[in-house]
């Protein structure tokens, strides 16, 4: 059986961990208690063995979905012949002002019969630990079906009789009529007692007060344009993506969704990657959420702290090395994508472009009031130190392939931004009193300057060039004009550009990263397009133009939700890679931010208007 | 150091080790009881808040406890450690067996094995030997408060 493509999930969260829900009504991807906790449910990566959790109607019915407007609360509508039911899907954010204590996580799946009478089926498989554990589950009849597996509790709490199907799962059928309505509350803890919440009309009190909360959060986005909806529903996935006590951003809520299907490009994306810094600082900042921004900053800088001046390339939420990986014999892999794998190698490699993404992070936020204490200063000035000292040193990159160390243009690109940041930080005064070696930053800024201007530019091609000396192009070659390096509007920008979506260019405005990705048969990369946006937007007259159109094709390279995933495949227009993608949807909101910028008066009178709206 | 003394540093020191050994235990995945939170749901229904009041009213119940261990060691005319690890065992058979399962009918947040699951009160009751929280929870509380009775026997007969 065709698994359900990738693009037809849905995301729900706390703040803590994620969940997938998909079309059929299935909760096919829950880790417990973190992001980067071994799964309860991964049927999205082997349905029989991975487990899940499915609410439907017993008759063939048309799905519909939304989130309730402005949340992370899903609804999800089954119309059958003989009536319609509506599914109510979240993780709820507990109000802490009332009297009830409040379980550690919480997975509330609330159903209601919207009209005529419609025969719910459920089934509860759970798998904890990626499948390799198959736990009894024990009626604790009042106090529901319980799970335990390694010190963990696993409670389910429901008004709809189940019984055991078969080893590990559960099964029951409620015969629903027009406004009958029906609880699922799923919780997990290693603290006894256990809370168990309560179900019926305080279940959907918990729907209410936790679509409120999204909206509040939701309503301080201060971007106004004309793709509000776009931009808000990214914030919104950003928001899920965010680690709650650490401030830390995952780069994604699974592991081993493939790059190529059926190929072997599955990677564990739910830790914090170092590159993706100055993106999201960017996006949080630019959207009016300082408080996010200065957390996930300040996350960075606790970190990397101990890792100093050398970098990891990415951290798990709570800073902490996580250079392990495993494979998962036991799961199949989405649509027979093998290996499944938990952690990320990656973790070991030495990607230069890494340090100027965190001080060109840090830079904004101290452009936008924000202060960092002396020995935080200190340690920006030894990650430039050490910059001096390495940049121009081979390193793997900021795609991270496993193929060896080259002289990457990107990387050399932002050693030059991280000087030049560490120079206007000089020039601000924020250094207050340290010892700045700013004639040697200079110096080195000026040789990786050169260097840039000659090694990395081909003449014979016109272009910008991906390795030192090479004739290949990158999507990354994008960022120059961002970084401050090349002007927008340059020659050479330009040429580059073209350089990039002649070779790299795909159908619908998707960019590719590089001709590697072609040759492996990858899907075109979510942000390089939106990259592309930026670039454009920066350039007067018919340059800004394109970005508007460019901009509007990329949005329909997001789901029925809005929700973005890592790679797009051009021929199918289907997602591919792990989803949602953070990065992804941080690229919507920086080329969004970017096109309002450069909006001219005119145009935000009459420019693209409601007809461009997504 | 007088009897008195002695009996408010050695039960406090024996009771912060009680609370560690319980906590550890709980970190470690041998049991899911955590006696602070249990206790902190009394008064509060915040996890946060719970767990710091929890703390204190378990350090207040430890040192009422080891006044009765002192009392019954001055009742016996001696102090030791297997007399005060005989006194935990039957501690953790009274925490175990009468004052765990008990809870529910005195704990304003605590379910009861027979509630509606629409009714508000939230928090799991320990069951038979509070095994609702773990089956090893029972083993982790013995051995806890024999650690608890044999330390306080052997600091107060010292």
């Amino acid at each position: 059986m065709r698994p359900a493509r990738i693009q037809d999930h849905a995301v729900i969260g706390d703040g803590h961990s994620a969940a997938l829900v998909s079309r059929d009504g299935g909760v096919v991807w829950l880790c417990w208690p973190r992001f980067d906790s071994p799964s309860l449910f991964a049927a999205i990566l082997d349905a029989e063995a991975g487990g899940g959790f499915w609410l439907s109607p017993e008759a063939p019915a048309r799905v519909s979905r939304e989130y309730l407007p402005d949340t992370n609360v899903l609804r999800t509508r089954f119309e059958t012949d003989d009536g319609v039911l509506v599914v109510t899907d979240l993780m709820p954010i507990h109000d802490t002002r009332g009297g009830e204590t409040q379980p550690e996580r919480e997975l509330l799946r609330c159903v209601h019969c919207e009209r005529g009478e419609v025969t719910l089926l459920a089934r509860y498989a759970p798998r904890p630990d990626f499948g390799r554990a198959r736990p009894s589950l024990r009626d604790g009849g009042r106090l529901g079906w319980r799970l335990e597996h390694a010190g963990w509790l696993y409670t389910l709490l429901t008004d709809v009789p189940l019984t055991p199907a078969s080893e590990g799962e559960l099964r029951g059928r409620a015969r629903l009529r027009s406004g009958a309505r029906a609880h699922f509350s799923l919780t997990m803890t290693d603290v006894g007692p256990a809370v168990l919440p309560p179900l019926g009309r305080r279940a959907w009190e918990r729907v209410d007060h936790t679509a409120m909360t999204w909206r509040r959060w939701a309503a301080r986005c201060r971007y106004d344009g004309p793709y509000r909806e776009a931009v808000v529903r990214s914030a919104l996935a950003l928001k899920l993506l965010t680690f709650g006590p650490s401030g830390a951003v995952v780069a994604a809520a699974t592991t081993s969704l493939p790059e190529v299907p059926g190929g072997a490009s599955n990677w564990d994306y739910r830790f914090c990657w170092v590159r993706d810094a100055s993106f999201t600082a960017r996006a949080f900042l630019g959207l009016g959420y300082e408080a996010e921004a200065e957390s996930f900053v300040t996350w960075l800088l606790r970190a990397t702290w101990l890792t100093q001046p050398r970098m990891s390339v990415l951290y798990d939420v709570y800073g902490r090395n996580r250079p392990d990986e495993e494979e998962v014999p036991g799961l199949r892999g989405y649509a027979g994508s093998r290996p499944v794998r938990v952690g990320n190698a990656a973790a070991t490699q030495q990607q230069l472009d890494s340090y100027g993404e965190v001080i060109d992070a840090v830079a904004q936020l101290i452009r936008h009031g924000g202060a960092l204490a002396r020995d935080e200063l200190r340690m920006l000035l030894r990650l430039g130190e050490y910059i001096m000292k390495m940049w121009d040193a081979p390193d793997e990159g900021i795609w991270e392939p496993r193929g060896g160390r080259w002289p990457h243009t990107f990387s050399r690109l932002s050693c030059w931004m991280a000087l030049d940041r560490l120079l206007e930080l000089h020039g601000r005064g924020a250094f207050r009193g340290l010892r700045v070696p700013a004639e040697h930053l200079r110096g080195v800024r000026e040789q990786l300057w050169e260097e840039l201007r000659t090694r990395a530019w081909n003449r014979q091609l016109r272009s910008y060039v991906r390795i030192l000396d090479g004739d290949d192009v990158d999507a990354d070659l994008l960022l120059m004009a961002w970084y401050g390096f090349e002007d927008a509007c340059s020659e050479r920008m330009r040429c580059t550009d073209q350089r990039i979506v002649t070779r790299l260019g795909a159908r619908g405005g998707l960019l590719f990263r590089n001709e590697d990705d072609l040759r492996a048969g990858e899907g075109a990369f979510g942000i390089c397009g939106f990259w592309r946006v930026v670039l454009l937007a920066r350039q007067e007259g018919a340059g800004r133009d394109a970005a508007e159109r460019l901009f509007v094709q990329q949005l329909a390279h997001a789901n029925d939700l809005g929700l973005l995933a890592e790679e797009v495949a051009p021929e199918t227009g289907d997602a591919l890679g792990n989803f949602p993608q953070a990065l992804s949807h941080v690229g919507l909101i920086s080329a969004a931010l970017e096109l309002e910028a450069t909006r001219p008066w005119q145009g935000a009178l009459g420019g693209p208007g409601e007809e461009a709206r997504p | 150091m007088s009897g008195g003394l002695r009996w408010v540093v050695w039960g406090f020191v024996s009771t912060v080790v009680l609370t560690a050994l319980l906590s550890g235990s709980q970190r470690m995945r041998l049991t899911r009881l955590d006696l602070p939170f249990l206790l902190g749901t009394l008064v509060t229904p915040d996890r946060d808040r719970a767990k710091l009041y929890g703390l204190g009213l378990h350090l207040v119940a430890g040192m009422v406890f080891s006044g009765l261990y002192v009392a019954v060691f001055i009742a016996w005319g001696r102090a030791s450690w297997w007399l005060g690890g005989l006194l935990g065992m039957l501690h953790a058979g009274f925490v175990l067996m009468l004052l765990l399962p008990s809870l529910p009918a005195v704990h304003p947040r605590m379910a009861t094995e027979s509630q509606d699951p629409t009714d508000v009160r939230t928090l799991e009751p320990p069951g038979f030997l509070a095994l609702h929280y773990g089956t090893r929870t029972p083993l982790v509380a013995l051995a806890a408060h024999v650690a608890f009775g044999a330390m306080l026997g052997a600091l107060y007969g010292a």
